[in-house]
């Protein structure tokens, strides 16, 4: 499995916290929607929220944006010096889905956006085009196509030049076209050494594109780190050959093999150890087995997650 | 304060509705006008309403106010909106995710009413000013500028209208909902002020000692009815013997109660909004 990582450097040499939440509680009468939730976000990196619906993800980042008030715990937007309207002007943030005027133009929803965080309006006709709706910038918001509204809602998003993008959900409800073209906006936001921040709960769209994840259950954090850290594990081999269980009795000797199990007509090995692919065939080769198949991967980050969260 | 102006302006001036209803707003204040030419006779007598000095300075300034400010209830629904239109369209979530505070917000929304209620104030006066100078019967300066506090409780009335409104737009979150809030109230003044005039307190004055806190009452009381101030009314008056010992001024603790009411309905605006999850 192919994992893109848009890893770019930060833009100066030590690194800076854009975000940072301690012990984050949220309640809503009895249930408790974000349960003692802490992480920090890093500049530079592309983060994203894991975690089923209800699981307390836009309400994490409804408090960090000012619209909840958190029950306890605290959290702060970079140093920690302003207030949080004050940096949220420095961040780009959509929530659930685009609200703007409908009876306003796309360029004059965009420059209400402008005057609000205080930058020239000369942005606008920029940020339409990377979204490629400049041709549309005249027509009423409530004239577009849900995707095209989700186009401008990032354009908006993007006004201010963020330190940090915040997507919540940005492909629910499109159709595939549309899912392409956002995904496409945000790789090459991402490439461009954005920090983003991407909640969703559709694993492959963050997979595409994150390389840290925040992965919450019923408002508790279950993990915090990077993509590639979140399972110990050295990945796992799926093989097959014509004599399966004299296969299956040369790994069990093994230490360097975990569990085996057997699925389907192939055999699935996790490894306890850094393996390559081609020594394991060659091993085997040597003890006159012959592979049919033989493949080696990492687990999904669907899997993983998965794994995850039925642990609890 | 710019900044928040113009961000409210910019939302108002591509609405159409809100132009609309404001534009029709200004035009039922120029027809004030058309009461001057209201004419009709009684056999013989042909009775013109310009000539009964409704126009003369300086009472035209507290006729004008008076008739200018029923005329509040047309921009009453365009602040109602132009909140509760924050609400359905989510944009006041978006808003403060773009980095407005819930302070400026409010702020934003009151700069506005004031600024409203300006337009409407410096509007009357030119219209009554014209209207003045064409039909008063005494236009010394002296006079013309007399009574001027009537333009002042016109303007502090409708900021105080407005903030009810606004207030009332926060709380309700519907246009529809919140205006009809507005006439319940209305009623529910009107019912108290019954049950304690004429069942609780009957034949006292405490009932209108008391409701004259009430917000809709004690903005009633600022620019009191100017009719039975008319020559006409009062020779009919006293020739049934019944001499009015009225007072028409606009009495400071009137503007007082008024002011607080404003100031509380700004701050439980901004109070709702702080408590609020959006």
């Amino acid at each position: 499995m192919i994992r893109h990582t848009y890893n770019s450097t930060p833009k100066n040499q030590f690194v800076n916290t854009i975000l940072t939440i301690n012990n984050l509680t949220k309640k809503f009468g009895s249930i408790t929607a974000v349960n003692n939730l802490s992480f920090s976000i890093e500049k530079g990196n592309v983060y994203g929220i894991l975690g089923p619906n209800g699981s307390g993800k836009s309400t994490t980042l409804g408090i960090v944006l000012n619209v909840v008030n958190r029950t306890s715990g605290d959290f702060h937007w970079f140093d920690g010096s302003g207030t949080t309207h004050e940096a949220l002007k420095k961040v780009g943030a959509i929530i659930e889905r685009p609200n703007f005027y409908p009876y306003m133009t796309a360029a004059k929803n965009l420059e209400l956006v402008c005057k609000i965080k205080g930058v020239a309006s000369d942005k606008v006709h920029e940020k339409l085009d990377v979204v490629g709706l400049l041709d549309r910038k005249d027509s009423k918001f409530s004239t577009f196509s849900l995707g095209m509204k989700q186009r401008l809602a990032i354009a908006s998003a993007l006004l201010n030049d963020p330190e940090i993008l915040i997507l919540d959900e940005p492909t629910n409800g499109l159709d595939p076209q549309g899912i392409h073209q956002i995904r496409e906006i945000i790789k090459k936001i991402a490439s461009e050494g954005t920090t983003i921040l991407l909640a969703s709960h559709l694993l492959d769209e963050v997979e595409k594109v994150c390389t840290h994840v925040v992965i919450l259950r019923k408002g508790e954090s279950l993990y915090t780190g990077s993509v590639d850290g979140m399972n110990a594990s050295h990945g796992f081999l799926t093989l097959r050959s014509q004599d399966m269980s004299a296969l299956k009795g040369a790994l069990e000797g093994n230490k360097a093999f975990g569990t085996i199990k057997t699925e389907g007509d192939s055999l699935i090995v996790y490894l306890n150890e850094p393996m390559d692919a081609s020594e394991v065939n060659k091993m085997l080769t040597d003890k006159g087995i012959f592979l049919s198949h033989l493949v080696k991967r990492k687990e999904s980050l669907e899997e993983q997650f998965l794994e995850l969260t039925k642990n609890k | 304060m710019l900044r928040l102006l113009n961000i409210e302006l910019q939302k108002i001036r591509h609405n159409k509705a809100a132009k609309v209803i404001s534009i029709v707003y200004f035009v039922l204040i120029t027809f004030i006008a058309l009461i001057a030419s209201i004419e009709f006779s009684f056999g013989s007598v042909n009775f013109r309403v310009a000539d009964q000095g409704i126009f003369n300075f300086p009472f035209i300034w507290h006729f004008n106010s008076f008739m200018a400010a029923i005329l509040k209830i047309f921009l009453a629904i365009v602040i109602v909106s132009m909140m509760s239109n924050e609400y359905s369209y989510r944009t006041l979530k978006q808003n403060l995710i773009d980095g407005l505070s819930k302070q400026e917000f409010v702020i934003s929304k009151f700069l506005t009413v004031v600024l409203f209620a300006v337009i409407s104030t410096v509007f009357l006066f030119i219209v009554s000013m014209i209207l003045g100078l064409s039909f008063s019967d005494y236009t010394e300066i002296g006079i013309i500028f007399s009574d001027m506090e009537y333009l002042l409780a016109y303007f502090i009335k409708l900021v105080a209208f407005f903030s009810f409104c606004l207030f009332l737009g926060v709380l309700v979150k519907r246009s529809a909902f919140a205006l009809g809030f507005l006439i319940i109230w209305f009623i529910f003044e009107k019912i108290v002020y019954g049950l304690l005039k004429w069942e609780l307190f009957k034949g006292t004055n405490i009932a209108d000692n008391l409701t004259q806190f009430f917000p809709l009452e004690a903005m009633s009381n600022l620019i009191k009815e100017p009719f039975s101030r008319l020559g006409a009314v009062q020779s009919a008056a006293n020739q049934l013997g019944e001499g009015f010992t009225k007072s028409y001024d606009v009495e400071w603790h009137t503007i007082l109660i008024t002011l607080v009411w404003t100031a509380l309905f700004v701050y439980w605006s901004y109070v709702i909004l702080k408590r609020r999850d959006l």
